[in-house]
Parts: structure tokens; C-alpha cells; sequence
């Protein structure tokens, strides 16, 4: 057999049936449900009269609407729509017996988090959800990509997708991370060279040994921005950080059925000379603490950069979005973004809401305050998430430096609960996306890592995170 | 889903990269459990001003764009978030075809689900329409699924790819589950040869 790689495996392992024009039925190996992609497609269901098909391979729980302050039971959720899309998934859940971690249960999270926290998220296997940033989950090794509402009601009837193959991309990334710099930054200089539709009808590897050396958390940074790439899905192969990560783990096979998974793992990294149709290399000297200036993540320089001059861009037509932009953003040419002020710092989300991502803004934040007038979120990405970092202590370490610790919902990064930006007002977000209005409207989001956000809430503005001990 | 064969309308001009699903259908207004009555959030924050009135500069609050079946937009249209309600809120409004150099994979998946043909044409081909939509109500573009045609207001023919499996669903209004539950033989012998996984973990409701 020819060398393939690792999407190729995946792949193979899980088409049913290919049909004549080369479209495939690609068998789903786990579901993952939330509250808002899902009402629609639980309606679809009941109107054709159809059934779940797999219940025991699907989950569900609620993550975009939930409060992280105050009560938050269903019942208790202020904002009706809100409170009807929570309970709605409550009821949909019931009627079609589909296992569902509820808000109260200290396993609720964000769904990305939670996935491979609770050992759900596999090698090998294919995961699905109706949010594009179930990439999230290739960094286990498992082909895991985000669907619409559509393709969820499909999953949910026939526990399959149909699907057209899609091509191999390889970013290698080769290099030791400077001081300062962590996954985040690493992703975000990826985007910043693919550009945002770098992607388009690929499937991503991220090989090299700056990948190799993230723990998982930071794997599952990097794989979760895949979609701002333009790529639904971004893997890792699975090596011995990965069976060590989910060894013990909730629903993770056990005992015997453990070790008979490790040596299924074991074969799924690419071959040698396994073809890729468009390979990208990056060094770590590309990577710096970066920050996002624009309204795309791909638009993004290193802290240490200034706001590009949209006069330099040839093409009329671009030079005029570029103008729109910093309009937008309200920053000028030239301006250096260590000058840039914050009034709201966002750390949190499927992006950097682990518990690796809270002790690097910790690690920051011990012995210092956030800036006078400033408010700092810190949203942990799961129940579990916060009750481990509470027995670390760093809830106390932020709380003490002036940040609020909250409690775990998708929160700021799209504003569905209450968390959200008023016009005008500026963040520096742990989070994956700066459209115009993403976190609130009129909201102006950076992009940055966890360690930067805190330090640019100790600063009041941007600030180089090298600078601090 | 309604069948897609040819459609003869107003296109509107929304000569922009990167048009993301954020900005088709703003966060705060997913929190609906049906598919239908967001065409009036359609691009909500280009659309109105702040006191909620129309903003007249913007395309689909000027005639005859109000009427529009067909958006003419730049590279990555639909980026971002998989929300389908970006193509709900689309069809709502009544737009029925985009045409853009390319799309973002999951909004292009998500359009045919719901009978909406996006098409991929160079950009030089899209800076044509996006001149000729301007011509406004006398300048209606055509688009005929079946002989895979893009038909100027002066007559040219412009040829566009599609794939065949999804030409068939448009053309016919198909239900893809449908299509699917005729292979459920296959899908239960394929669930059959994955029993020797002991690993692959299943959930008691």
C-alpha cells in the first residue's frame, strides 16, 4: 500500500460506502451536541419521524448561554431566548435518551474542553460537532471537524456524513519556543503566514518538534484555531504525551482495552513518504508574543510591532477594507501597540481556558494588580478546569491581583451570555476570533495568549510579557 | 428544501474578502430554535445604524437590492463560525445563489443543505458581475443549474464546476438523510466490523 497519512488512515478506516461520483459516507464515532446548533436539528428529526441512531456515541451539554456569575440552573437564566435554548436541549436530550452533562454537574464545561477531558475524544476516531471549532480535537489525533445544523440532524439519523475527501496540508514548525511564547503565539503567526483561507479544502498535520514539545493543552490551542486557517480540521499524531494524557481519564478504555488502543494508536502517524498536496515549514524564530490589530485572526505582528499603513497595500479594493479595519479598530499607522490602551481582558474559551492556560496568567498576574480601570474575566473552560485551580491556589493569586474568577461557559468570546464588550470598548481576549462585533457590538477584539492578556491587564495596554519575571 | 433549477434576479454587489458568518448573522441572534425569520438580522451590523434605522449606504437597503436573489462577493465568503444560520438567514431574505471566488468549506457545505448554489468563479469573473449587478433592476443575472451557466445581462455565458452528487440534490430537492437511510445496510456492516474496538468508548443515557 502506498504511504499515507495520518487523515488518510482516519479516513479510510471509516468510509462505509464511496459512491460513484467519489463522495463518501463517513462513519461519525462520537457526537458532540450543544444548545445552540442543535434545537433545529432535533426538530428535523421529530418532523421526518425519525430516530437517534447512536445515543451511547453522542453528548450534550450547554455552553454558549450560561451565566458565570450568579445562579445558573436553566430555570435561573435571565435572558429568555437564552433560557429557551438551554431548556429546549433539556427536553431534546430526554425525549431522544441522549446522554447530557448538566449545568449543575461539575463536569459542565465547554464542549471542546470537556471532550477530551472526560477521555471522550480519541486517536483514530471521528468527531463531530455543530461548531467549527471541533478542530479542537485533532490534537489527540483524532479527524475532528465542525459541521452546520443540517449535518448534525444526518449525524443524529444515521451516525454518518456524507463527504468529499479532502486534501493533505502539513505546517511543520521546527524550533525552540523563545521566552514568552506559548501555543497560542504559535498559531497565530501559522495564520498570519497561510492567511485566513490558507486552508480552504484541506485537512492540516502539525508536525515538527515545536509541536511535538506542547503538552496537550497546548496541542488543543493550536488545533482549535485550525478553522481561522481556513482548514475544518487540524491533527497531531498521537505519541506517548498523548496515551499519557488520556490514561485514566473518565470514559478512556481501561486495563487491558488500554493497552490494545495504545498499539492501535501507535499506527496511525503518517508513513514515511506519505504524500502531502501543500506543505508549509515555520521556524520559532518567526514566533514572537503576537497580537491581532485587525478584524481577521490572520492579521496579526508581534508585540513588538506597529499598526500597518493601509497607503502600502497596492490593490485598491484591499487598501480600502485595510482603511475599513483600522477605522473600525480605531488605531493609526505606525502606532506602536504597546501604546495601544485595554479596557477589558478575556481569558477564557475552547481556545485557552485549560487549566495550563490559567497558571500562565496566573504566573503573571502573582504580586501584581490589574490597571486601574480595567476589568479582567478569568473563565475557566470546564467545571473541572476551576475546581483544579482552585486547589492550586489560583483563584486566589487572581483574585487577589483585582481579576473576577468566574465560573465556566463560552462567555466573552462570543457573547451570548451576558459577558460582552459595550460599543467602543477594547480587549485583549484569549480567544479565537476579532470580526467586528464578535465580542459585543462595536467591540474591538486582539487576539493574544493567556500570559499576554494578563499582562496587558497588570499594564492597562500591550505590553511585552518577556518584560515580566 | 426547494429545488434549485434556474433562477433569473437582481444580484447585489458586496465586493468584499472574507464576508464571515459573524457578520452575515451577528452571535446574539442564534439563540432562536427555528430555522426561519432571520433574514431581518441578515448582515445586522452593516444593515442598520445604531438607533436601529436602515443604514442607506448599505446594498440591501437600496433598490432594487432589496429585492435581490444573488450576492456577487470576494474571496472566503462565509468564513469563521459553522453557524447554519448564516444561510438560513440568507434564504430568508431571499437570496438564492452567491457567487465569490471561493468559500469557506463548512458555509459551502451548509448553503446546499438548504438550496442555496454557491458558485466559484476567478475574481476577474466576480469584479465583471459585481459591474454589471450594479446596473441595478434592468441588469438581472441568470443562473441555470443544469447547463451549469452563469448568464450575463449582455448575453455571455460563463460556465461553472459543480459536483455532480450535489447538482442532483439541488436539481431534484433532496433530502440527503433520505439518500443516506437507503444505505442503512451498509452503515449497520460497518458498525458490525468496528465490534473487535473494544476501546472506542459508548455512554449509558
Amino acid at each position: 500500500m502506498a504511504p499515507r497519512t495520518l487523515f488518510d488512515k482516519i479516513w479510510d478506516s471509516h468510509v462505509v460506502e464511496r459512491l460513484p461520483d467519489g463522495t463518501c459516507i463517513l462513519y461519525i464515532d462520537r457526537h458532540l451536541l450543544h444548545e445552540v446548533t442543535s434545537p433545529q436539528a432535533f426538530e428535523g428529526l421529530r418532523l421526518a419521524g425519525r430516530k437517534l441512531r447512536r445515543p451511547d456515541l453522542t453528548i450534550a451539554v450547554a455552553d454558549h448561554n450560561i451565566p458565570t456569575v450568579g445562579a445558573r440552573s436553566p430555570a435561573d437564566i435571565k435572558e429568555e431566548d437564552s433560557r429557551i435554548q438551554v431548556q429546549t436541549l433539556e427536553k431534546n436530550v430526554k425525549e431522544f435518551g441522549v446522554p447530557y452533562i448538566p449545568i449543575l454537574d461539575v463536569r459542565q464545561g465547554i464542549v471542546h474542553i470537556i471532550g477530551p477531558e472526560l477521555g471522550l475524544s480519541l486517536p483514530g476516531s471521528t468527531i463531530v460537532c455543530g461548531d467549527s471549532h471541533t478542530s479542537t480535537h485533532g490534537a489527540m489525533g483524532a479527524l475532528a471537524f465542525g459541521i452546520g445544523t443540517s449535518e448534525v440532524e444526518h449525524v443524529m439519523a444515521t451516525q454518518t456524513l456524507l463527504q468529499a475527501p479532502q486534501k493533505n496540508m502539513r505546517i511543520d514548525v521546527s524550533g525552540t519556543l523563545g521566552l514568552g511564547c506559548s501555543a497560542k503565539d504559535i498559531v497565530l503567526a501559522i495564520i498570519g503566514k497561510i492567511t485566513t483561507a490558507g486552508g480552504n479544502g484541506h485537512v492540516i498535520e502539525y508536525t515538527g518538534d515545536t509541536i511535538r514539545a506542547l503538552d496537550m493543552a497546548g496541542r488543543m490551542t493550536v488545533s482549535n484555531m485550525t478553522i481561522e486557517g481556513g482548514a475544518r480540521a487540524g491533527l497531531i499524531a498521537p505519541d506517548q504525551t498523548t496515551f499519557d494524557y488520556i490514561k485514566g481519564r473518565e470514559y478512556a478504555p481501561k486495563g487491558e482495552d488500554f493497552e490494545k488502543a495504545v498499539a492501535h494508536w501507535k499506527t496511525l502517524p503518517s508513513d514515511p513518504g506519505a504524500h502531502f498536496d501543500t506543505e508549509v515549514f515555520l521556524t520559532s524564530a518567526e514566533i514572537a508574543p503576537m497580537v491581532t490589530w485587525g478584524t481577521t485572526p490572520g492579521q496579526v505582528i508581534p508585540v513588538t510591532g506597529v499598526v500597518p499603513n493601509p497607503a502600502d497595500e497596492p490593490d485598491e479594493g484591499k487598501r480600502a477594507q485595510l482603511q475599513r479595519m483600522l477605522d473600525y479598530m480605531a488605531l493609526t499607522p505606525g502606532q506602536h501597540l504597546t501604546d495601544v490602551k485595554v479596557d477589558v481582558i478575556f481569558i477564557g474559551s475552547c481556545t485557552n481556558g485549560r487549566i495550563e492556560d490559567i497558571r500562565a496568567a496566573a504566573h503573571v498576574a502573582k504580586g501584581r494588580k490589574v490597571a486601574e480601570g480595567v476589568q479582567a474575566l478569568v473563565v475557566p473552560g470546564s467545571g473541572l478546569v476551576k475546581k483544579q485551580a482552585e486547589e492550586e491556589g489560583l483563584d486566589r493569586i487572581l483574585l487577589e491581583a483585582g481579576f473576577e474568577w468566574r465560573d465556566p461557559c463560552c462567555s466573552m468570546c462570543l457573547g451570548m451570555n451576558p459577558d460582552k464588550l459595550t460599543p467602543g470598548q477594547r480587549s485583549a481576549s484569549t480567544s479565537n476570533r476579532n470580526f467586528e462585533g464578535r465580542q459585543g457590538i462595536g467591540g474591538r477584539t486582539h487576539l493574544v495568549s493567556p500570559a499576554m492578556a494578563a499582562a496587558a491587564a497588570v499594564t492597562g495596554r500591550f505590553a511585552d510579557v518577556r518584560q515580566f519575571g | 428544501m426547494d429545488k434549485f433549477t434556474t433562477l433569473t434576479g437582481v444580484a447585489a454587489p458586496m465586493p468584499m474578502q472574507n464576508i464571515d458568518t459573524d457578520k452575515v448573522i451577528p452571535a446574539r441572534f442564534l439563540k432562536t430554535i427555528k430555522r426561519t425569520g432571520l433574514g431581518v438580522h441578515l448582515f445586522d451590523a452593516l444593515r442598520y445604524l445604531k438607533d436601529g434605522s436602515e443604514n442607506p449606504d448599505f446594498v440591501l437597503n437600496q433598490e432594487p437590492f432589496r429585492k435581490a436573489e444573488i450576492l456577487i462577493a470576494y474571496e472566503n465568503f462565509g468564513c469563521g463560525s459553522s453557524r447554519e444560520h448564516a444561510p438560513w438567514a440568507l434564504l430568508d431574505f431571499g437570496i438564492r445563489c452567491i457567487i465569490a471566488p471561493d468559500f469557506a468549506d463548512i458555509f459551502f457545505n451548509n448553503s446546499f443543505k438548504n438550496g442555496i448554489l454557491p458558485i466559484r468563479l476567478p475574481r476577474a469573473v466576480c469584479e465583471q458581475l459585481v459591474e454589471d449587478s450594479k446596473l441595478g433592476g434592468n441588469a438581472r443575472i441568470t443562473v441555470d443549474l443544469e447547463r451549469q451557466v452563469v448568464v450575463r445581462p449582455s448575453g455571455e455565458e460563463i460556465h461553472f464546476e459543480i459536483d455532480p452528487f450535489r447538482k442532483h440534490l439541488l436539481l431534484n430537492g433532496l433530502d440527503d438523510i433520505g439518500q443516506t437511510l437507503q444505505h442503512d445496510k451498509a452503515i449497520d456492516g460497518y458498525e458490525a466490523t468496528r465490534k473487535n474496538e473494544p476501546w472506542l468508548p459508548t455512554i449509558a443515557a
